[in-house]
Parts: C-alpha cells; structure tokens; sequence
C-alpha cells in the first residue's frame, strides 16, 4: 500500500497510513538478500514479554543508574553543589541585613522559618536549572532518550538526584542557620517537614525545568513557572516549621504536614503521566 | 463571507447587544444596596468575570488534554485562545476586587484566600503565556503547554486551601469577614436577576471571543502557511 | 532491517523530509550522503526514535515507529556527534551507566570486551573529559555497541577527526559491520563512503534522490553523478 502524504504543509501532525501499533508486536520476516557479497546478518530478535517484577526491577536500574551518575558526575566536579552552598549562605547573609534579624523570641520561629525556606528555594532553583540544562548542553539527553527505558524512570532518576543534591545544602545550612539564630534546628520533626517539602519541590521542579530548559528565556523561566505553583509547599513548610521551632502543639503541626503529603502524592503521581509528553518529540 | 463567518458576526452583535443590556439592567433595574451603597454594582461584573477566567481555564486544561491525545493543531488554537481570554478576565476580577475593596474596608488589598490564589492563578496563566513565547517548534509548544496547563490547573484548588489553612489556624487578625461569600450577603430578586444575567451575558462574551479569537489564530495560521510556501517556490 | 515509506516530518509550516522510501537490508552497510539541509539528521533521529514522523511508516529491526519505540531501542545503538559522554566520569563510568541502562548482562566482561574492540582498554579509568575527540568517538562507538544492537546508525561520525584517528574509525566501523550488523552512516565524504558502504543513498531537499550499489559506482565519477543530483 502506498501511502501519498497530503499535497500542502499541513499544521496537524497525522499519522495516516500506520499500520495497527498496537496489535503489532511481532517483527515481520527480514528482507531477502539478493546480494552474496553481503554478510551474513543478525536474526531478528523477538519481542520481550515481561512480568510486572521484571518491569518494576528495570525500572528501578534505570532510575537507579542516573542517580549514581549524577551523584559521582558531581563528587568529581562539585559545580552543582557548591554554587547552591555558596548562594544559600549569601541569602542568609542579605535577610540578615535586608530583615534586622535579631528579633525577640517570640517572632524568632516565624522568622528562622521564613529565611529557612527562602533559602530553600531559591537554591533549589539554581540546582534544578543546572542539574538538567547541563544535560541539555552536552546533548546527553538524547543518550538518556535512547536507552529502552521508561521515560518515568529517567524523570524519577533525575528528580531522585535533584532531591539528594537539594538534601545536601539543607543538611549543611540547618547548622549554620543554628548558629547565627542561635536557635536549635535539628528537630527529627523539622527535618521531616525539610524533607517534605523538598520532596515536593523537587518532583514540580524536576518537571518543570525539563521544559524550561527548551525556552529561550531559559535561566528565569523555572522561576517564573515554578514559583505559584509551588506555593502550597512554602506555605506548608514554613508553617509547619515555624509551629515546631515555636513548640507548638500537634494541632498546628499535623494539618500542614498533611497538606505536603496530600501535595506531594498529588503531583508525583502528575509528573509520571505527564513527563513521557515533554520529552517524546 | 462564510457560513461560520456570518455566524459569528451575528454572534458579535448578539454579544454586543447582550452586554448593553446587561449594563442597563447593573445601573438602572438592580436596586441600590443599604449597606455598600452603589460600589456594590461592581460585583455583577466582578464575578461573573471571575467565573469566565474559570471556565477560560477550564477549557484550556481540557483542550491541551486533548491534543495530548490526538495532536490536533485545533486544540492547542482552542487552549491558548482561551487563556488569553482568562488571563483578561482574571486580571479584571483582581481589579474590580480591589475597585470594590477601597470604599468598604479601606484598602486596596488584603491576603485573604479569594483574592491572594485569584492573583496566583493569573501569575500561574501569564507564566503559561511566556512559556509558550519562549518556544518554537509549534509541537513541543503545544505539548508544554498542555503539561503546565494541567499541572498549573490542579494547583489552584491546592493553593487556595493551604492559604484558607493558614488562616484558621492562625486567626485572621486583620481585615473582615470575605464580603464575598454567597449567602452573607442577601440577595433581593431584583438583584439575583441582575446578577444571573451579566453572568450569561458573561459566558456570551467568552465564547464570542474565543470563537473570534480562534479565528484570528486560524488567518494567522494561513497567512503563514501561504508565506512558507511561497519562499520555498 | 530498516524501512521507511513515504516518511514525511514537518517543523511547523517546514516540511523537512518529503515521503522518504528507504529501505536496508539486514546486514547492509549504507552510506546516505546529501548536502547540508537535506534532512540526513532528521531521517536518523526519527529512525533512533528520537523524533516522531509527521506522516508515513517506518519499520526497524521489524518494529513499527513509533509504536514500538521501546523495543527499536534495545536493538539499536546510535553514534551521533554528540559524544554521548559525560566528561566527569572516567571511561569506564561512563559505559557502566550505559551498561546499566540497557540492562547488559555481565557487565564486567562486556566492558573488556567492547574496550579491547575499540582500543581504549589502556584509558578506562582517565575521565573523558581529557579524551581526544577521536578517543571520545571511539567510546562513543563502545558505548553504541555495549548491548550488542542488531541495528546501528551513526551520524557523521568522522567529523572534527584528524587523519589517524578518522584511520582509527574506519578500522572500528568495519569490524562492526563484519559482525553482521546493519548500518545506516551519514557522510559528506563522498570517498569515504566508498569506501566502507555496501550501497550509496543521496539525500536532497528531504527525498531520497539516487541510490546504487557500491559494484555499480564508477568512483571517479560518482562526484559529477553526486552533484548533478543535489542541484
């Protein structure tokens, strides 16, 4: 059957003229070979049937494989996370003149929490654009695309790696930020809204700047699509946080650390049935 | 002139009627509030504008569901039309708001729930229209587009219950009660009446609009196609 | 192996490639040579699943694209002038990752063995970022090869290589073909397509142009035959 493609440009993308995919799965016979000075080829192999462990299994080696070579990537070359320490501390730094940040106690949680997770965010930011745009840059998303993997798992993978980076600069800034505030914040409660939040800003993130590195406006377009939407999650944590530096009871804790689960569940669940759309052409 | 360009001049005129009456009905048949006085005639536009920037919004998730799906070029005509149109609609909810906030209880903004994700939304749609200028390949376009709208859309309900959270966890300590809120305020039947219509006449609006809107991109579209063309001749 | 019918792309209101009808026989090597804009990468990346067709069929390794992109991936390997690489990571890094993303079995010998292959076995534990670009190509080609695709595609390899190192590619190139892989290359070098392919395709204005089997070439004047066609 040969299949005439329609005679002016047209804007919609059709594909007429396919055969029926999805009941296609079995390779049709390979060409005969006329010529003998042609090598003898490979076979065809056929197609794998796998069950739902095997997939599961694939899935987490693959997800697991990108978060070990981000992880080493960046213990060689520390660009990432020493651009989101050096920015965090310079953020500290400019509230503490900007705000007047010797206040009375009563104020101090509100405001530790408020620096906290600004902090938080805007360093976040800085690695979410790099940690993609460089595999932009090198054109080693296409090495990413090729291997037959599922697309969830390199978006679990990256936003996996982006989690553990973002981690890192919070575990180092939470002493510091004890220190200059002369506030305890190591809480196992307060880490637990850390890594809640996190978690969230992270999976939007990941999402996000998967697109935004596409953009012409690259560098302020992550902010720029990222921040209202991720309102939820600051308002969260910092409540949350400033209710636990304030040694508030559970009544002021629990009902936002379940809006960061709520939130969190919400958008991972978005991101994996959406993220095969941004990066299939 | 064609059949659907005849129809939508006469939408046009419809819309156009719709709306003068609408105006009528707000200044001459609605009755003065007691309390509020006569800035109370805002909220016939104030909300119904505020219900066309949902449904404008609405649509565009759902049309850039839809193209996902099929990858028609009409859907994602469909959706960024009609974001355009909500953003417009969005902004002038936030303005009314504010028109209406003045006199009543003297100030120009408060961060009460309503008003503070009305804002967001319309930050999160204009973010959606950047995004879209930034882009090239019409594809990838309407692909991303469809991904933000989509997570854009689920975040507002999200949004608006954490800022609510927040303020009845910690009492509001400024600011009255939302004026705002159905029921509070007693409505006469004149003044429903009044109210009911400017929101169909609303809805006319958005689809006359969109449809027009739809029909400027499709030119456009044309004109572009007949350009490439006649380069590559 | 490889089959396209009618495969049309557009870039918007650009139409790039224009109902390409190619095909490859299992086990051929094919040069596809045209001149710049002709759409030789846009073929390749829809073939390597990298980009959706906007009308049309294609079939590789017997697998419609782009239903089943999935499987295509497993049997194809892809050397593109992108290295591929991460310059952070040392060589054998890099093909580990690799290894663990396309699910090889026996990690350990494979990466000997696809080292050894493209002479590299000395540098596995340098980073790649020290690499000469002909190194990095070599590695790219390991890395192409590591899960023991039945397809490969390679687009413009030889650019940015001196002379040894392009001597190098040619020795890699026909050792891959030899083990009965099916190779599709592009190339603007007429002679070096000669001189490895099987069949010669020429690419122009997104349509496949001509196409002759390297017995029917005379080499001396495939450059005036090459010519006339692109213009």
């Amino acid at each position: 059957m040969h299949c005439r493609p329609p005679p002016a440009v047209q804007l919609r993308t059709e594909y007429k003229c396919m055969p029926n995919s999805s009941t296609d799965s079995h390779p049709a016979a390979p060409l005969p070979v006329a010529d003998t000075d042609v090598p003898r080829p490979l076979p065809a192999s056929p197609a794998r049937t796998e069950s739902w462990q095997q997939k599961a299994a694939d899935f987490l080696r693959a997800a697991g494989a990108v978060v070990w070579k981000d992880l080493s990537a960046e213990r060689r070359s520390k660009e990432l996370v020493s651009a989101m320490l050096v920015f965090s501390l310079l953020v500290v730094l400019i509230f503490n003149f900007a705000l007047e940040l010797e206040r009375s106690r009563a104020t101090l949680a509100t405001v530790v929490s408020g620096v906290l997770w600004v902090t938080f965010i805007f360093a976040g930011t800085i690695g979410l654009n790099r940690s993609l745009a460089m595999e932009k840059d090198r054109g080693s998303l296409d090495g990413l695309l090729l291997a037959p993997v599922d697309r969830s798992a390199l978006y679990f993978g990256k936003a996996a790696g982006n989690l553990l980076f973002m981690g890192l600069v919070e575990i180092i800034i939470l002493p510091v930020l004890s220190v200059l505030f002369n506030l305890s914040l190591i809480n196992p409660l307060l880490l637990l809204v850390v890594l809640l939040g996190t978690l969230g800003y992270a999976a939007v993130g990941t999402l996000l700047a998967s697109m935004a590195i596409h953009s012409r406006a690259r560098d302020v377009m992550l902010p720029i699509l990222l921040f209202p939407v991720a309102i939820p999650v600051l308002v969260a944590s910092v409540k949350a946080s400033a209710a636990i530096l304030a040694a508030a009871g559970w009544d002021e804790i629990g009902p936002w650390i379940n809006l960061l689960i709520g939130y969190d569940v919400i958008f991972v669940a978005i991101a994996f049935m959406v993220f095969d759309y941004i990066v299939e052409e | 002139m064609s059949k659907s360009d005849r129809n939508l001049q006469i939408l046009n005129v419809v819309t156009a009627l719709l709306l003068v009456a609408a105006t009528g009905l707000v200044f001459l048949y609605a009755p003065r509030e007691t309390s509020m006085g006569d800035v109370q005639r805002i909220f016939y536009f104030h909300v119904p504008s505020a219900w066309v920037a949902g449904l404008a919004f609405l649509v565009t998730v759902i049309a850039g569901i839809a193209y996902l799906r099929t990858h028609e070029g009409t859907w994602d005509v469909v959706a960024s039309s009609s974001v355009e149109i909500g953003v417009v609609f969005a902004l002038m909810n936030i303005i009314t708001g504010a028109i209406w906030a003045r006199p009543i209880w003297n100030t120009w903004w408060t961060w009460d729930p309503r008003l503070t994700t009305a804002t967001i939304t319309w930050l999160i749609y204009v973010a959606y229209l950047m995004l879209r200028a930034g882009i090239e390949d019409p594809d990838r376009r309407a692909r991303f587009a469809a991904v933000y709208g989509i997570v854009g859309f689920v975040s507002v309900p999200i949004t608006y219950f954490s800022i609510q959270m927040m303020r009845s966890i910690h009492p509001v300590l400024f600011g009255p009660a939302n004026p705002l809120a159905k029921g509070s305020a007693p409505l006469t039947p004149a003044m429903l009446q009044t109210f009911l219509f400017c929101l169909f006449t609303f809805t006319v609006v958005y689809f006359c609009f969109l449809f027009n809107r739809i029909r400027l991109q499709r030119l456009n579209d044309r004109v572009e196609q007949l350009k490439a063309k006649l380069l590559s001749a | 192996m490889i089959e396209t019918r009618s495969l049309t792309k557009n870039f918007g209101l650009q139409r790039v490639l224009r109902g390409v009808d190619l095909a490859v026989a299992p086990g051929e090597f094919v040069a596809l040579m045209g001149p710049n804009g002709a759409g030789k990468t846009t073929l390749l990346r829809i073939l390597a699943t990298l980009a959706r067709p906007s009308f049309g069929q294609a079939r590789v390794a017997g697998f419609p694209l782009p239903a089943g992109a999935g499987e295509v991936r497993r049997r194809l390997g892809v050397v593109s002038h992108h290295p591929l690489l991460y310059g952070d990571l040392t060589a054998e890094e890099n093909l580990l990752f690799y290894a663990r993303m396309y699910g090889v079995r026996q990690r350990a010998q494979r990466l000997n063995t696809v080292l050894e292959q493209v002479g590299l076995a000395a540098r596995r534990r340098d980073l790649v970022r020290t690499f000469s670009r002909g190194m990095q190509q070599r590695l790219a080609i390991a890395r192409a090869v590591l899960h023991e695709p039945e397809v490969m595609l390679f687009d413009e390899p030889y650019t940015g290589l001196d002379q040894d190192a392009s001597a190098m590619l040619d020795g890699v190139l026909r050792d891959v073909a030899a083990r009965g892989r099916t190779v599709l290359m592009t190339t603007h070098d007429l002679a070096r397509g000669l001189a490895l392919a099987d069949r010669m395709v020429i690419l122009s204005r997104g349509v496949i142009a001509h196409s002759a089997r390297r017995g029917e070439i005379d080499p001396a004047t495939f450059g005036q035959t090459y010519a006339s066609v692109v213009n």
